[in-house]
């Protein structure tokens, strides 16, 4: 996830404070891992620098003085070209499952222990999610169903593996 | 009609075939539930050509005493019928008076005094180990064979034999000079073919009704496939000539298969006699033009069932949607056909037509199939509106039959109209026929605790022959006692009014009148004032007779037969002077002992011993129950068979209905639901609609055979019992549908209904 | 007995249709008030094992006990009213009387036991509330949606208060929202009033609602103690 495209997005509403920023951020996006201060003020620092926010006021309390940031055109300009910009599909061709399958066979270990294993810390996995997203409000089930259809494909990919393991063994010992 | 047409039409046909194995099976079910139907049309078909036939043969052969001339060419007739265990024996005396005299019907050669020829219904009976009292009755030798030619049936038992005792005799004996009715009778008693008009209509309604089930048969399955011919592109129209197409298949095939059963039930025609009539193979053939109706009809009402069904739903693509019930079903045009029906009928309640005429026949045929069509579209409002109204308490078999019949009465009713109609129809004849019969049976009057038979002999026997034959038959095995009236005719030529001279012992007078003091010499008279009295002058035999002074008037009395003489002078031998060597006629009662049922065939054969010309007339009541328990017989075997054929159209729909709702058998088995509920709920679900059709049926179906009663201006008797036997034959059916439909119910209730996915 | 003690102990269940072999000696344990999910590929004969399991179909050879009661020896008669009183039933679709109303569908396996039917429509109408669907009462499952339907199924499953449901692809004809929402009614539910559920499916989706999976195989489990809590 880009950080600094959501800080920018977020800004578009209406200028805010570092701290406010932070806050509004673990709300929405935050479930997993809050943002650290340092990293709000290091991201919007960049953004300053590059002209993608300005500095709207400074208060000056009891306490240290607080900068109040909102963005410019040109961050609105950028948070547009990200938002319309598709993210590239992520493509694994080459992981580390496939690869233990190939060698438990190669090496002539049980490869459908190997799939039933991963299976059962896929399915574990999934029923934490799914107990989580239960419990939880929307924001929730959205990020976790997120999680879980990854799972989902995961665990199709392990079903049809086994059920064509014993091909797999021939082609790979030939 | 366009080529286009043509082939979708085709191509319907062709899909009636193409559904696999269900799709033959149905093809089959339909073809031979209509090829049923198909047969049962072509046999009512048959019945003009079947009755002209046989009116034909019998006409040709009738006798009739004619003014002939004694001539070579004259022969003299007797009449000797008979009765043997129940079967009537048409039986004549034939003697020729010279070498050119003619032959009846069916016979090559008269027989020679001692022989006869024998109908083949007779010559088996005769041959029969069995018929020893009907052997020694008719001792003849059987020299010959009535050909089919001289016989009203094959099932008719008669005998031609020659005699040379017949000169002489008066009676039962005439002279003829040729066979045939010289004037035919304008046709059949106009009573008669009411009867059969009604009869015909009551049989053909639920027949139709059968016929239109068995087109739909397995329908769900055929919309299914129309619905996928949509979605491959197909218009409704088209749908329409497709599903017309499979129609005519149906239909075309059924009257093949119709015609086949046809030809194989005519030769079995022949083996039955009903109501002592039986018919020829050959003479069942189908009028033509009925026939050709049978043939454009069948079809055409396959389509136009098959039209109508698909008018109710709509087939789209995706599937087939039933159309919305119209709302509550309307009554007031559902009361129209019976209304019209009553109306038609009421005039001849009261007796203002004539029912010899065309007219009648058409205004009595259309009035029953206006009533019977009434309780049809009666139906499904009364379905309706009582489920409606019924509860789904008690148990959850009652409450799944009635939600069912309640989310589709249409279904409900149509199912079972077959059923009310038939029921309607036969309780209707059940009506007429039993009301003929209390008519009969109470019109004889007969005093069966005095005499059971009565013999006469009208070829003129002296009081001492009487006397001599009377001991003959008293002296017969199982004969209790005799009473004899030997009589003859008085007449005043003044006023040309006749009286009956009886000459016989007290005794026997005491039969006929009511005397107290008797004794030789006395004479009695039974009349009115003057007719006859003592002193008046009457001619007897020729000669003149004057009745005595010292005759006693007294009250009459009732034969045993049922039947009384109004005038009579009652003459004791000591009495009767010239008269008792007189030739009298002679009429015995005979009262004899019931408990063997064979004596009647000994006093049978005493009188064959006295004279082959002696006729014995049984206990008529015993007679007529006999003859209507043959109708009635007739009548329930005929509702049962319609009543099968319907059976089997509602089995298949029922069976089809089960198959549809495999999946929720299975589950519900699932839950640990009892076979038992299910079942009763299957029974439940036809058991009900049955009993509502069967609430018009017993109303229209009385109201036609009161109809028909009063019309013939029968006494009107209703019974209880006359509804009975249609009752029980539709519970009946709903019992066997529902153990026939047992085994598939049982078997799609089996887990493996879990496995269809 | 024991609170741990299996509510359903099969050992070594074999049956066969015709010559496929649909179980090869399964062994599997149902406790109290625990979720197990049931995988396998179409033809696995996991619908099987739920069939044996349920007293449905008798197996051909192997034990199997309820609560230490031995159903391979019981009849058909005894097995029916186990069915009606301890177990309930969902399956994926055609399921409900279409002539009867939601309501007298969920009240039926209560009626089947003989409880009156007033008192087995109160008890159908509180179910149907719980599981969201009060509103379909009235009307016949035709004129519900497929969703509402299948809750209704649940609740006729859970009106009587079974030990077991047995829920053979409950979401197989629903999309993914509806499945999921019947799936955490039938679940919350099951939980709520310990009802134990064997859970026939195919999905790994519907599979994470369970508390352990077992997966068949050409009629064998694949890993039955594989999967920790």
């Amino acid at each position: 996830m880009s950080l600094s495209h959501t800080l920018l997005a977020l800004l578009e509403r209406g200028p805010r404070h570092g701290y406010d920023l932070k806050q509004e951020f673990d709300a929405q996006f935050g479930q997993d891992r809050p943002l650290h201060y340092g990293q709000v003020y290091a991201t919007l620092a960049r953004l300053l620098k590059n002209g993608l926010v300005e500095v709207d006021a400074v208060e000056h309390g009891g306490g240290p003085e607080r900068k109040r940031y909102a963005v410019t055109a040109a961050g609105v300009t950028d948070v547009e070209g990200w938002l319309s910009r598709p993210e590239s599909p992520e493509l694994y061709l080459h992981s580390t499952l496939y690869t233990k399958v190939v060698l438990a066979l190669l090496t002539g270990r049980d490869a459908a222990a190997v799939l039933d294993v991963q299976r059962a810390a896929h399915l574990d996995l999934m029923r934490t999610l799914t107990r989580r997203k239960t419990r939880g409000d929307l924001a929730d089930a959205l990020i976790c169903d997120h999680a879980i259809f990854h799972l989902e494909a995961d665990l199709r990919w392990l079903e049809l593996t086994s059920a064509r393991l014993d091909r797999l063994a021939e082609e790979v010992r030939s | 009609m366009s080529a286009r047409w043509l082939r979708q039409l085709a191509f319907g046909v062709r899909l009636a075939s193409r559904g696999g194995v269900t799709g033959w099976t149905r093809v089959a079910l339909t073809a031979t539930a209509v090829g049923l139907g198909v047969a049962f049309l072509l046999l009512a078909a048959s019945v003009p050509n079947l009755l002209q036939a046989r009116d034909t043969r019998v006409s040709a052969r009738v006798d009739t005493p004619q003014d002939a001339a004694r001539s070579d060419r004259t022969l003299l007739v007797g009449r000797a019928d008979t009765e043997f265990r129940g079967v009537r024996i048409r039986g004549r005396l034939l003697q020729a008076e010279g070498s050119a005299a003619p032959a009846p019907p069916g016979v090559s050669a008269l027989p020679k005094a001692g022989e006869m020829v024998v109908s083949p219904a007779l010559a088996d009976l005769l041959a029969d180990p069995d018929s020893t009292l009907l052997r020694a009755r008719l001792d003849y030798r059987v020299v010959g064979r009535i050909a089919d030619t001289g016989l009203s049936g094959p099932g008719e038992y008669a005998f031609y034999a020659g005699t040379d005792q017949l000169e002489g005799t008066r009676g039962a004996v005439w002279r003829q000079a040729a066979f045939g009715d010289p004037h035919p009778s304008p046709g059949t008693d106009s009573r008669l073919i009411l009867l059969a008009v009604v009869a015909f209509v009551a049989l053909l309604a639920p027949v139709a009704i059968f016929m239109a089930a068995a087109v739909r048969f397995g329908g769900e399955s055929r919309d299914r496939r129309l619905a996928a011919l949509r979605l491959m592109g197909a218009d409704l129209p088209m749908t329409r000539r497709f599903a017309a197409g499979e129609a005519l298949a149906g239909g075309l095939l059924g009257l093949g298969v119709g015609a086949v059963i046809f030809l194989a039930g005519r030769q079995l025609v022949g083996q039955f006699t009903l109501w002592d009539i039986s018919v020829f193979p050959a003479d069942v053939r189908p009028s033509l033009p009925l026939t050709a109706l049978i043939v454009v009809a069948v079809p055409a009402l396959a389509v136009g069932v098959a039209l109508s069904v698909l008018r109710k739903v709509a087939v789209e693509p995706l599937g087939v949607v039933r159309r919305a019930g119209q709302g509550r079903r309307r009554l007031w045009w559902r009361l129209l056909p019976p209304a019209a029906g009553l109306a038609l009928l009421a005039p001849m309640l009261v007796g203002v037509v004539d029912t010899d005429g065309q007219l009648a026949r058409v205004q009595v045929g259309g009035g029953a199939v206006l009533l019977l069509a009434g309780v049809a579209t009666l139906l499904p409002w009364l379905v309706e509106a009582v489920v409606r109204r019924l509860g789904a308490g008690g148990g959850v078999s009652w409450q799944i039959a009635v939600r069912r019949i309640q989310m589709d009465s249409a279904s409900a009713a149509r199912l079972v109209s077959g059923v009310a109609v038939a029921a309607a129809g036969a309780i209707a004849l059940q009506t007429f026929v039993a009301g003929m019969e209390t008519t009969f049976t109470s019109a004889t009057g007969a005093d069966l605790s005095r005499a059971q038979v009565t013999a006469s002999l009208d070829q003129g026997t002296t009081y001492a022959d009487a006397r001599e034959i009377a001991r003959r038959f008293a002296e017969t095995r199982g004969v209790r006692t005799v009473t004899t009236v030997a009589y003859t005719d008085a007449l005043d030529k003044g006023t040309e009014e006749y009286a009956s001279v009886v000459v016989g012992s007290c005794a026997d007078l005491r039969e006929m009148a009511q005397i107290t003091r008797c004794g030789s010499g006395d004479i009695f008279l039974v009349g009115d004032s003057d007719m006859p009295r003592a002193g008046q002058r009457m001619t007897v035999m020729d000669a003149d007779w004057t009745i005595p002074a010292t005759a006693k008037r007294v009250e009459g009395r009732a034969l045993p037969s049922g039947s009384m003489w109004t005038r009579m002078i009652l003459v004791t031998p000591g009495a009767a002077g010239r008269l008792a060597a007189a030739p009298l006629h002679l009429l015995l009662s005979i009262d004899f002992d019931q408990s063997d049922p064979d004596t009647g065939e000994f006093v049978r054969n005493t009188a064959a011993r006295v004279s082959p010309l002696m006729s014995v007339d049984g206990i008529e009541e015993v007679e007529y129950n006999n003859r209507f328990k043959g109708i009635l017989s007739g009548i329930f075997a005929g509702t049962v068979a319609v009543l099968l054929l319907i059976g089997t159209s509602m089995l298949a729909t029922t069976l089809d209905q089960l198959r549809e709702r495999r999946a929720l058998l299975a589950a519900l088995t699932a839950f640990g639901a009892k076979r038992g509920t299910l079942t009763r709920a299957t029974l439940w679900q036809m058991a009900v609609p049955v009993a509502l059709a069967l609430i018009p049926a017993m109303l229209a179906g009385t109201a036609l055979g009161v109809a028909l009663l009063a019309m013939l201006d029968f006494p009107i008797h209703v019974s209880l019992a006359h509804l009975f036997v249609p009752v029980a034959a539709g519970v009946g059916v709903v019992g066997l549908v529902t153990v026939a439909s047992l085994p598939v119910q049982l078997r799609l209730m089996r887990p493996e209904g879990l496995r269809v996915e | 007995m024991t609170a741990d003690a299996p509510l359903l102990t099969a050992r070594d269940l074999s049956k066969t249709y015709g010559t496929t072999r649909a179980l090869d000696g399964v062994s599997l344990d149902v406790r109290a008030g625990e979720i197990l999910a049931v995988m396998g590929p179409s033809g696995s004969g996991k619908s099987t094992l739920m069939h044996c399991l349920a007293g449905i179909v008798r197996p051909d050879s192997g034990e199997l006990r309820y609560r230490g009661r031995d159903l391979t020896a019981a009849s058909d008669a005894e097995r029916s009213a186990l069915r009606r009183g301890e177990f309930g039933f969902v399956f994926q679709f055609g399921q409900l009387v279409p002539e009867l109303t939601c309501l007298e569908n969920v009240a039926l396996p209560l009626r089947m036991e003989g409880v009156r039917r007033k008192e087995a429509e109160r008890r159908a109408a509180y179910w149907l509330e719980r599981l969201d669907v009060a509103g379909v009462a009235g009307k016949r499952p035709g004129q519900a949606s497929g969703g509402q339907g299948q809750r209704v199924a649940i609740a006729r499953a859970l009106v009587t208060e079974p030990s077991v449901v047995f829920a053979d692809e409950p979401t197989g004809a629903l999309d993914t929202l509806n499945g999921e929402m019947v799936m955490r009614l039938l679940t919350e539910c099951a939980e709520q009033s310990r009802t134990a559920v064997v859970l026939v499916t195919h999905e790994p989706a519907v599979a994470a609602y369970s508390h352990r999976e077992v997966v068949v195989r050409d009629g064998r489990i694949r890993t039955s103690a594989g999967s920790a809590r």
